[in-house]
């Protein structure tokens, strides 16, 4: 119990230090996608309901695909296809050496498509829910089609779409974990090399199991106080 | 030339021509693995969600935390868990004749994605069990029908009508996360992509591969929609 407990001290003889380092790579792959998953996945959102059959066509094709394939697969395609890509053009330019492409970013970029389809489908859901009335009341107040998006559509639709928001979150932090197969030294891969070394895999994988579930577990606190933060106006709704 | 070099012959890709048998067998498998882990994880979400529901509470909590564990955690690290882990205990497993089952990578994947589904079916099933109104146990218990052909025959029915479409989505879920097998030595699709693409370096293999998953999981789609759609057909007469 007590070498147990050893290995996972910090320094050099455990390996404590080594999975935080891995959990922070693991929650900042998750927090650097999150913005540009969700942006990405709102624009995709407002082209299914474009008036354009091209833009709608463009965006289900995009959720189609990306909804449809293995989020693995999207890595590694991403990872391998932006590293031949870029080492072609950095060839193709005649400059000197190699390019490489970095892991973390080819795993937000991975991430962040999955994301960014998913996500797409819960502000369309939140963006229908808006009433009609909405957008000709702005309409009837003079406002600009940006500017109604800005101050009437926005505010409301974080409230709408958060619950469904929060379950991409949720998913995604687990997904991060896909990442250590392209070398991004973060959770998953952390122990696996402490397995490696050390020969204790039911300990190792364990505890990593235990760190993603007090992730998971924390993150569902801190999105149901969101929620009740983000409805204080909507007491009429029930439940509080 | 067998079947399945054709594709990648057609397409005048070399790689895909050559490791095409290989990936149609991976395809094989990765439907074999999710067959398997989803039947019998709709067998135990079911009886999760029951005792969930109708269980003494210590039990229930049990079950809480299970689903809790299974879906809190990523699917990737369960099988690490179950696979390197469980190599740790053979000579318990051995005792107990368990360790042909834990040796083998295909079992320790089916087995890991077994337990993952379920607990995410469990969720489906007691939400869906929950659905079904408060009156219609009224009515029963009034016709004096006993708990469980109430349960069984009013019930069940009407949940699995609600269940159908969440339960639809695991399925196209655990087709996708099934490539996590291909981490764990198995040519699954994923796995024998990789291979191709080891042995190769041509990435038009993985876009063959993304076009084979693609396929299932919109034949998947449209299927269950059809599916639905026809099993649901009494509700929707206008």
């Amino acid at each position: 119990m007590e070498q147990l407990l050893l290995l996972l001290s910090w320094g050099d003889k455990g390996w404590g230090d080594e999975l935080a380092a891995g959990a922070a790579i693991t929650i900042s792959l998750a927090l650097a996608t999150l913005p540009f998953g969700l942006a990405f996945g709102l624009v995709i959102a407002l082209m299914h309901r474009a008036n354009s059959k091209i833009l709608r066509g463009i965006a289900t094709i995009y959720t189609t695909i990306f909804r449809g394939l293995p989020e693995l697969l999207t890595l590694y395609l991403v990872y391998f296809g932006l590293q031949i890509g870029i080492q072609k053009t950095w060839a193709a330019f005649g400059l000197p050496g190699r390019l490489d492409m970095p892991a973390f970013v080819a795993g937000m970029i991975a991430l962040g498509l999955v994301l960014a389809a998913f996500s797409s489908e819960v502000w369309v859901g939140a963006l229908n829910s808006i009433s009609r009335g909405q957008r000709e009341g702005a309409f009837a107040l003079g406002l600009s089609k940006r500017q109604t998006f800005r101050f009437v559509i926005l505010p409301q639709l974080f409230r709408v779409a958060l619950p469904g928001l929060g379950n991409n979150w949720m998913v995604l932090l687990k997904e991060t974990s896909l990442v250590s197969v392209i070398a991004l030294p973060d959770l998953m891969f952390w122990t696996g090399r402490a397995n490696v070394v050390t020969k204790e895999p039911f300990l190792f994988f364990g505890v990593a199991c235990l760190i993603y579930l007090l992730f998971s577990v924390s993150s569902a606190a801190g999105l149901s106080a969101l929620e009740r933060r983000f409805s204080r106006g909507f007491a009429a709704g029930g439940r509080r | 030339m067998k079947w399945c070099e054709y594709p990648g012959y057609w397409l005048g890709v070399e790689a895909i021509q050559n490791y095409g048998c290989r990936m149609f067998t991976g395809l094989g498998l990765t439907l074999q693995l999710v067959t398997i882990s989803v039947g019998l994880g709709a067998i135990f979400g079911l009886a999760l969600a029951i005792v969930r529901l109708y269980g003494p509470k210590p039990i229930g909590m049990i079950v809480t935390g299970y689903t809790t564990f299974f879906r809190g955690t990523p699917l990737l690290a369960q099988v690490f868990l179950v696979y390197y882990g469980g190599g740790q205990f053979r000579p318990t497993l051995e005792t107990l004749g368990l360790w042909t089952f834990f040796r083998d990578a295909f079992f320790c994947a089916a087995f890991t994605f077994t337990l993952n589904t379920a607990a995410y079916q469990a969720e489906v099933f007691r939400g869906a069990i929950q659905s079904v109104a408060k009156g219609q146990w009224e009515a029963a218990e009034a016709l004096g029908m006993h708990r469980f052909p109430l349960f069984l025959k009013v019930i069940l029915p009407q949940a699995l009508m609600v269940a159908l479409r969440p339960l639809g989505n695991e399925l196209v879920i655990m087709v996708k996360s099934s490539a996590v097998a291909s981490l764990v030595t198995l040519y699954d699709l994923m796995g024998a992509t990789r291979l191709a693409f080891a042995r190769s370096f041509d990435l038009s293999v993985y876009f063959f591969a993304a076009a084979l998953y693609l396929l299932i999981v919109e034949t998947i789609r449209r299927v269950w929609d059809m599916a639905e759609r026809r099993l649901t057909r009494h509700l929707h007469h206008a």
